[in-house]
């Protein structure tokens, strides 16, 4: 490991696909904290300080592009990287916007997100909470690539939930929408427990630290006026921190492109699709690209 | 009774464990440890000097280390006396292992903190550290299943000395250190994850994986 580690960080990320997109760095909430933040953004150690309402980032002395937005500082080395994708639902003034942290994590960004998509490994390592055997049949959905937003769509995901949300009383079949706007990011609609005609917001913005060592910020933009911050936080970290042995037992850590590289166990649409929308970009770095 | 907990606090799972095997009826106050740090607050700090989860409040009692918790509950709760056995030999012994748990806690939970939570410190020296002490407890475990002695201390039954180490064992990949050179501990794993009472935290299962 300690071997790996020194071979991966002799080499910065010249990846185009990466370079061109804006990366988160640190939560809003993280900066206020603490007035600076030393972290690692493709390989490079970036600094972010906060300076009024922003923040200014860094790179060795060099100022790095950077914005705010969804309540986190995000990063690009890029000449002219596009703008950040939208989530209309932050504007929304009833709301709770809530992050529920960052996590260091040895794994891929890719890993990452398609975890985030899978909804076959809630019953076994959610269990009780977003899954529960014998319901552990994941129901057709549908998935589509947005053309003109570029970003994979799926829809119709349903899936039967012991307690789908930290204001769930009972076990409820539960609505899914998921969108990969980004390589890095997912962003996940779900039923909400308190009002029946909208959606509650989940997030995972992934910062890649490196090719297989990430920054995981999530955190809710949810219906919910009954909840502590505390209790929509602990809901959201007691999952993720179940996540967290499997991602890191996954091998290779990279996402492996080629198709015919891994079966996911039943062929699940929304990763291949993902895998094959990177595979699209060219992206090459945090990977394997098909070929190889 | 009341535990100030946080839930991916290895320390807190260790007085959680120890609840859950001597069957103590509890109510738990999570503490917005992550990232909040709000046990580092006045408000929390009049709770516990210093500022540190978990705490264990009986009555009018408080115990604000892991190390005072597992010993205050096996002497108070367990009827059976084999948690903090009474015998010259297992009182050292058991004395012996919570200090090295306590050495646990100061490597491989803060390797874990610095790699999961971004806490400050050297990584690769906590690791070091972490890795000299699994590579004794290994040896001792592996001697102890020769010996037929299934945990650290020498009694024929699991004492504080194993609840203290376990968490810091049993999590010790979020901080980057492999068990594959450790199978004895792989097996003591096991083996207290079979005891009845057991009870799981986030991010660790009821079963071993087939890792
Ligand atoms: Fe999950």
């Amino acid at each position: 490991m300690a071997q790996d580690r020194g071979a991966l960080m002799t080499e910065l990320c010249n990846d185009p696909v990466m370079l061109e997109h804006w990366h988160p760095v640190v939560s809003l909430e993280e900066l206020r904290r603490h007035g600076r933040c030393r972290t690692m953004l493709l390989d490079r150690a970036v600094e972010i300080v906060a300076q009024g309402e922003g923040a200014v980032v860094r790179c060795e002395a060099a100022l790095v592009g950077s914005l705010v937005q969804y309540g986190y500082v995000w990063a690009s080395f890029g000449e002219a990287p596009k703008p950040l994708f939208a989530v209309p639902e932050f504007d929304e003034a009833d709301r709770r916007f809530v992050v529920t942290g960052v996590f260091g994590v040895q794994v891929s960004a890719g890993r990452a997100i398609e975890n985030f998509l899978d909804m076959g490994h809630f019953p076994y390592v959610h269990a009780g909470i977003l899954g529960e055997e014998p319901h552990t049949e994941v129901k057709d959905y549908d998935v589509e690539v947005s053309q003109n937003r570029d970003e994979i769509l799926a829809t119709r995901c349903r899936f039967y939930q012991p307690k789908a949300a930290v204001s769930s009383d009972a076990g409820a079949e539960v609505d899914y929408i998921y969108r990969v706007p980004h390589p890095n990011c997912a962003v996940l609609y779900k039923s909400s427990p308190m009002d029946a005609a909208r959606l509650d917001v989940i997030y995972i913005f992934v910062q890649p630290m490196g090719q297989e060592r990430i920054r995981a910020h999530t955190g809710m933009c949810i219906i919910d006026d009954a909840s502590s911050d505390l209790e929509i936080r602990s809901f959201q970290q007691t999952i993720f921190g179940q996540d967290k042995p499997i991602l890191e037992n996954q091998y290779p850590r990279r996402l492996p492109l080629d198709p015919r590289a891994e079966t996911p166990i039943r062929a699940d649409k929304s990763a291949i699709a993902y895998r094959r929308w990177l595979a699209s970009k060219g992206l090459r770095w945090g990977v394997i690209p098909a070929g190889v | 009774m009341k535990l100030y907990d946080f839930e991916l606090h290895a320390e807190c799972y260790a007085a959680r464990l120890m609840l859950s095997l001597l069957g103590v009826p509890h109510e738990v106050e999570t503490v917005d440890v992550y990232p909040e740090a709000a046990h580092l607050t006045p408000a929390f700090r009049a709770i516990n000097p210093l500022g540190r989860v978990p705490v264990l409040e009986d009555g009018a009692l408080r115990f604000g280390t892991v190390q005072g918790i597992l010993a205050y509950l096996a002497a108070a709760y367990d009827t059976s006396g084999q948690w903090a056995p009474d015998t010259a030999v297992l009182r050292g012994e058991v004395a012996g292992w919570m200090a090295i748990a306590a050495e646990l806690a100061a490597t491989a939970g803060q390797a874990r903190l610095i790699e999961t939570m971004f806490a400050q410190g050297d990584a690769e020296a906590a690791r070091a550290g972490a890795e000299g002490l699994l590579r004794v407890i290994d040896q001792h475990l592996w001697f102890g299943e020769v010996e037929g002695r299934d945990w650290l201390c020498s009694a024929p039954h699991p004492t504080i000395a194993d609840i203290a180490c376990f968490p810091h064992l049993v999590l010790s990949e979020d901080g980057g250190i492999s068990r594959q050179d450790y199978p004895a501990i792989r097996r003591w794993i096991d083996r207290v994850k079979r005891l009845p009472g057991f009870t799981v935290m986030s991010g660790v299962f009821a079963t071993s994986s087939a890792l």
